[in-house]
């Protein structure tokens, strides 16, 4: 049997034996999804023929139709300047709660977000006391479920309070504007001539320059023998008036309403200006620097741009703003505006429990910046100030907004304990009340979901925008 | 003594005392405290708020606090009322749960915890034997002994359950039934080849973390009995444990995730090319590295959970916070909402607190990287 060198080179060229495709990866893979999408394609069906069995049995009507239906009960607050009245629809009553969502959420972020970063701050004080202090807080917060602290701050602080007659009331000063310009303006003038004697000439001339302490003291003194001076020459005080302007009660906290006049549009186009302004001063400031190394108090000229600017208009067009002051007549309060107890609560409630999360992000992002970037920082000759401005900041941002992020979700989805309290918000006005009413539930409940998302969905795009401007810009 | 100091013999140290700002507990004053103007102020202010909260605080809770009593006469109203507590003690604890079937959930309880310590304290034999005690037969003696109707036991049914008792079941049933449907979903998530699936596990887990706990709880509660058969119907606090499965299920999904993705890719090739099919590379290599890292995430995740149980009161179950509020509409009791808060807040505190501070032990337990 001489090997046929055919055969021979026939039996080296088998190809590898292919598996059987019950066993072959690919096919697997096929099967298995063919398999869980069949399964969850029959479940939604099962689903979906008993839901509309059970509707049709029980009367439930469905569609959409009934968004444009008169609602018929009234709402106790609305936000963003909407009306709204039992004779609206429910889609209205959709809207009025949506806004009162995003309303809320807004004021939590902004809140805790302010809080959230102080707090952290002080988690990190070398001071022993407050970093303690701050650690109490955080550990005390977040270890209490919300909407217990809701209840507290609603059923134990606001609501046993005494009603309008016997409100905690807090009175404000009116300051006599005239008064106030001639001291700042005199003020000023002083104070600069006390630097330009004390620090700059002195220092000009090699001698040793007057302390900080002493400048403080000798401006704040300067500042009140100037203001009672004024008083004396002009013959009125620098507050013209006390005026009781904050109310506290059983049904909220009324405050003064500022009501523009005519002619504060200029102001209002003075700060659009301003900004403007700002924006291109900053964009030249930076040009200049890049070609010539110069720098430019850009922060000072945009303050004086964006705050500065409008408020001298606003004084020289006549300080055309008057308050509405809130007036108790009868058993209840008339003019001003009004903050509901249910809105503070949940407002005081969400802002600080966030924030003792936000505390714990905000420090465990200022730890993660390594000490040598500091360090490297003070080699290159820069302050404390730009150190932690342009070296440390920057890099714990990084660290910072994402789960900064989700706190943001986090809140905005825990505003919906709103029901609890009966803060019209879209959980209690439309998953609640409208739901009760028409019995919708499926159109009703997808609805309110389908709101959530949208909210999670636009929240994380923006932050996902902003961390990608802030990130890392590696080579 | 500057003279001494100059004047020693270069090598030989005068024995000088270091200066008083440096040691001690001026020392220490000195720098933790005082070290700068500012600090000095915060800490004038720190003690001020100090002043202002605690003194009034103590007042309030303990010396001006009434203990012993029978009925709110024997309360003075200038502390806080103890004995409101002490009265409705049982339904904070129980709800409404039959006096002389307490002892079965008292024996459940002492079972249960002897297991969670055996678990927790270090180095104990048999650890895993207990824990899937814990995890399996566990819920299920807990089942029988809480709703009876078999063994001799009388039947109780849920909407007697209440107080902390019930806030333990929801949490307890949320995070044991999470973690293995939370592991299916992060392996559905993370799988490559299969696209469908990989859909189908993404669209779940975002869904359910997109939406609010509330809305789950509505949708359990007036939802469900549309999409059941007719004739099909579970109880309101089977519904509510449904939603918060799926809830928490969703939020596990995305902690295990974390430490699928911590694990090196090498891991998963090795055990690959020891010939394991999937499900034993990822039950023997993959997952016990990859919850080994995450049990501080699921900690934490059950800390969560634990808290937003109280939101079954808004579906009218009475867990511990809805029977505060329960007896606080006491025509007989009212006005004592505080203490009952304060006493909830406490009890949530304790269990979140000792949670909280368990996973920083392990995290520091568990890490064997590089650390300063």
């Amino acid at each position: 049997m001489a090997a046929d060198p055919k055969q021979v080179s026939a039996d080296v060229s088998v190809p590898p034996s292919k598996p059987a495709f019950w066993n072959d990866p690919a096919w697997r893979a096929i099967f298995f999804q063919v398999l869980v999408l069949v399964g969850v394609v029959v479940f939604a069906a099962f689903l979906v023929r008993n839901t509309l069995h059970n509707m049709e049995s029980r009367g439930i009507s469905s569609g959409f139709d009934f968004l444009s239906k008169t609602a018929g009960f009234s709402i106790g607050e609305t936000h963003f300047g909407i009306s709204y009245t039992e004779e609206n629809s429910y889609g209205k009553t959709f809207i009025v709660g949506l806004m009162n969502t995003i309303w809320v959420s807004m004021w939590g972020v902004f809140l805790a977000t302010i809080l959230g970063f102080i707090i952290g701050v002080m988690r990190l004080s070398t001071n022993w006391l407050v970093s303690k202090l701050a650690m109490v807080y955080i550990e005390t917060i977040r270890n209490i479920p919300l909407l217990l602290q809701i209840f507290f701050w609603y059923f134990a602080i606001l609501r046993p309070l005494p009603g309008p007659r016997g409100s905690i009331q807090l009175s404000f000063p009116i300051i006599n504007f005239t008064h106030l310009i001639i001291t700042v303006l005199v003020s000023a003038a002083a104070i600069f001539l006390l630097w330009w004697i004390g620090v700059k000439k002195r220092y000009d001339a090699d001698q040793k320059a007057m302390p900080l302490w002493m400048l403080v003291i000798a401006s704040v003194v300067t500042v009140l023998i100037i203001g009672n001076v004024v008083s004396l020459v002009t013959g009125f005080g620098l507050v013209a008036q006390w005026n009781e302007s904050f109310f506290l009660n059983n049904r909220g906290l009324s405050y003064p309403q500022p009501i523009p006049e005519e002619g504060f549009a200029i102001t209002g186009w003075a700060v659009a200006i301003g900004v403007v302004a700002a924006f291109f001063v900053r964009r030249w400031a930076k040009k200049r620097q890049d070609e010539t190394g110069e720098q430019f108090p850009v922060f000072l000229a945009s303050l004086g741009l964006i705050i500065g600017l409008p408020l001298v208009i606003f004084i020289f067009s006549g300080l055309p703003l008057h308050f509405d002051y809130p007036k108790l007549t009868g058993f209840n309060f008339t003019g001003g505006s009004v903050l509901t107890p249910e809105f503070i609560s949940l407002l005081l409630a969400l802002s600080f429990y966030t924030a003792s999360f936000i505390a714990e992000i905000v420090r465990a992002g200022i730890n993660a910046v390594s000490h040598g970037q500091t360090e490297a920082a003070r080699a290159v000759g820069l302050r404390a100030n730009p150190i932690l401005r342009l070296v440390i900041i920057p890099q714990a941002l990084r660290v910072i907004i994402p789960p900064l992020t989700s706190q943001y979700l986090n809140l905005t989805k825990n505003s919906s304990l709103a029901a609890a309290i009966a803060y019209p918000d879209i959980v209690l006005v439309f998953a609640g009340t409208t739901l009760m009413q028409t019995g919708q539930a499926v159109e009703i409940i997808a609805m309110t979901m389908a709101v959530y998302l949208t909210l999670s969905l636009l929240i994380s795009t923006f932050m996902n925008w902003y961390n990608e401007k802030m990130a890392l810009v590696e080579r | 003594m500057a003279d001494a100091a100059q004047n020693h013999i270069v090598g030989e140290h005068p024995d000088l005392l270091p200066p008083k700002t440096e040691v001690g507990v001026w020392g220490w004053m000195y720098h933790n405290l005082f070290s700068s103007p500012l600090n000095n102020f915060l800490t004038f202010f720190g003690l001020f708020l100090i002043w202002v909260t605690i003194p009034p605080m103590i007042d309030w809770l303990f010396i001006d606090a009434d203990w012993v009593g029978e009925t709110r006469d024997d309360c003075g109203r200038e502390g806080a009322c103890w004995i409101y507590i002490g009265v409705w003690f049982k339904q904070l604890m129980y709800g409404r749960y039959p006096d002389e079937d307490l002892w079965r959930i008292n024996s459940m309880y002492i079972i249960g915890a002897i297991g969670l310590i055996w678990l927790v304290w270090p180095n104990l034999k048999y650890k895993g034997w207990i824990g899937v005690f814990m995890l399996f037969l566990f819920p299920v003696a807990c089942y029988f002994m809480f709703s009876g109707g078999s063994f001799g036991l009388e039947r109780i049914e849920t909407p007697l359950w209440g107080g902390l008792f019930l806030t333990l079941v929801i949490a307890v049933v949320g995070i044991v039934a999470s973690l293995p449907i939370g592991i299916v979903l992060a392996l559905g998530r993370q799988s490559k080849n299969m696209p469908v699936i990989r859909a189908i596990c993404v669209g779940f887990i975002e869904l359910w973390r997109g939406v609010p706990l509330i809305t789950v709880l509505f949708m359990a509660s007036v939802m469900f009995p549309l999409f059941l058969p007719e004739g099909m119907n579970f109880d309101k606090l089977i519904r509510a444990l449904v939603g918060v499965m799926l809830f928490s299920a969703a939020y596990m999904a995305e902690v295990v995730r974390g430490g699928l993705q911590a694990i090196p890719k090498g891991q998963y090739e090795a055990a690959d090319s020891l010939g394991l099919s999937y499900w034993k590379s990822m039950a023997l290599i993959v997952l016990p590295q990859a919850l080994k890292i995450v049990i501080p995430g699921i900690v934490n995740t059950f800390i969560g959970l634990f808290k937003d149980t109280t939101l079954v009161l808004i579906i009218g179950l009475f867990d511990f916070l809805g029977m505060a509020q329960a007896v606080a509409t006491n025509p007989d009791w009212l006005g004592f909402a505080v203490e009952g808060y304060v006493f909830v807040a406490f009890g949530f505190w304790v269990f979140c607190f000792g949670m909280s501070r368990y996973s920083q032990y392990l995290e520091e337990k568990l890490h064997t990287g590089h650390k300063r």
